[in-house]
């Protein structure tokens, strides 16, 4: 157990009177290491979050610089940032919220080669990334290191979230086998997406990361929780781990990572 | 026949199968989704020979890739 200091217990007061969480929570917290992929939409808010909370060890992965078209959505990015890089931007914006929190920037695109290192020194995963190519590969490399993880998507006025804990629940691929065919079904880029949905699912994403360090509640596990914001519908559709998964099933048939070739129009859009 | 689709009861034709569901539900792509009947998973190349039974739950699953 860590000691607090006078301005930690203040500062962390409200999750030390929950007693779902509590001195030993929010030590759990002080000593976590989480990585977010992508400091977009979806990273922002999941980013900003954690931070608050007090995490101690937050790693943001993200190889673009902000564009002016992501402002309307990434509330961690401002306008004075347009051209930095991301992960740069976001962390400035994390160590001003919480100096206790040790930012670590990996200014790169996450792919096949470099993923498992990516991953290694964290103790949970979160997805905030913006394609199939990369969200498949978040969850085999999960599956492969065991590493739990937050899975997110948004669409419009749409998002899902699952939290996988590979080897013991269903993960990404139980649900979607393989990426759906180029084009078949729109990016955020060519359908739009209504900034607020990015901060309704990552704040979703970071509670459930906050749940999993601290041990409150249940998971969003063998579930797949989705809303619709037009109506506000939410639901919860139960799933079970698939024998016959090909990652995490009882015969995995990937037995390396790769990512799936991505439509041309998805690496040159602007996110 | 009544099933109920996303959590909502609705009037089918009898005798419709997975295929004719995703049509009358408007899912003009399957790839879109993955689908499960009564909690089991239902591959894309079983759609058409999955006949539906009265009662059943079905849940259209949607692919969301956006994130950024």
């Amino acid at each position: 157990m860590i000691d607090f200091t006078e301005e930690q217990l203040e500062r962390y007061s409200r999750h030390i009177i929950l007693k779902e969480v509590g001195v030993e929570g929010q030590s759990k917290l002080l000593q976590a290491k989480v990585l977010i992929i992508g400091a977009g939409g979806l990273g922002a808010p999941i980013a900003l979050y954690l931070a608050a909370a007090g995490v101690g060890t937050i790693g943001i992965v993200d190889a673009d610089v902000v564009d002016l078209s992501n402002l309307q959505r990434q509330v961690i990015h401002f306008t004075a940032d347009v051209d930095r890089p991301k992960v740069e931007s976001a962390a400035n914006k994390m160590r001003a919220i919480n100096p206790d929190v040790n930012v670590i920037t990996h200014q790169l695109f996450a792919g096949a080669e470099n993923i498992l290192d990516l991953l290694a020194p964290y103790d949970f995963i979160v997805d905030g990334t913006d394609n199939f190519g990369t969200k498949f590969l978040v969850n085999d490399a999960c599956v492969v290191a065991k590493k739990p993880y937050s899975h997110g998507g948004i669409l419009r006025f749409t998002g899902q979230m699952m939290t996988i804990l590979p080897g013991e629940t269903a993960c990404y691929r139980c649900v979607f086998r393989e990426p759906p065919p180029p084009n078949s079904v729109p990016t955020c880029s060519q359908a739009g997406v209504l900034g607020a949905i990015a901060g309704m699912l990552g704040t979703m994403q970071a509670t459930e990361t906050l749940k999993f360090i601290t041990g409150a509640g249940q998971l969003a596990t063998n579930s797949l929780v989705s809303f619709n914001a037009l109506n506000m519908d939410f639901r919860k559709v139960k799933l079970k781990r698939q024998a016959n998964c090909p990652i995490c099933g009882d015969h995995p048939v990937i037995t390396h990572l790769e990512e799936a070739a991505m439509p041309l129009c998805d690496l040159k859009a602007k996110h | 026949m009544e099933l109920t689709v996303n959590g909502e009861k609705v009037q089918v034709a009898d005798g419709l199968n997975l295929s004719g569901l995703l049509a009358a539900q408007k899912v003009e792509n399957p790839d879109m989704v993955s689908v499960q009947v009564n909690g089991e998973f239902v591959e894309k190349d079983q759609y058409g020979s999955t006949q539906l039974q009265p009662g059943q739950e079905v849940d259209f699953l949607y692919f969301m890739g956006g994130g950024a």
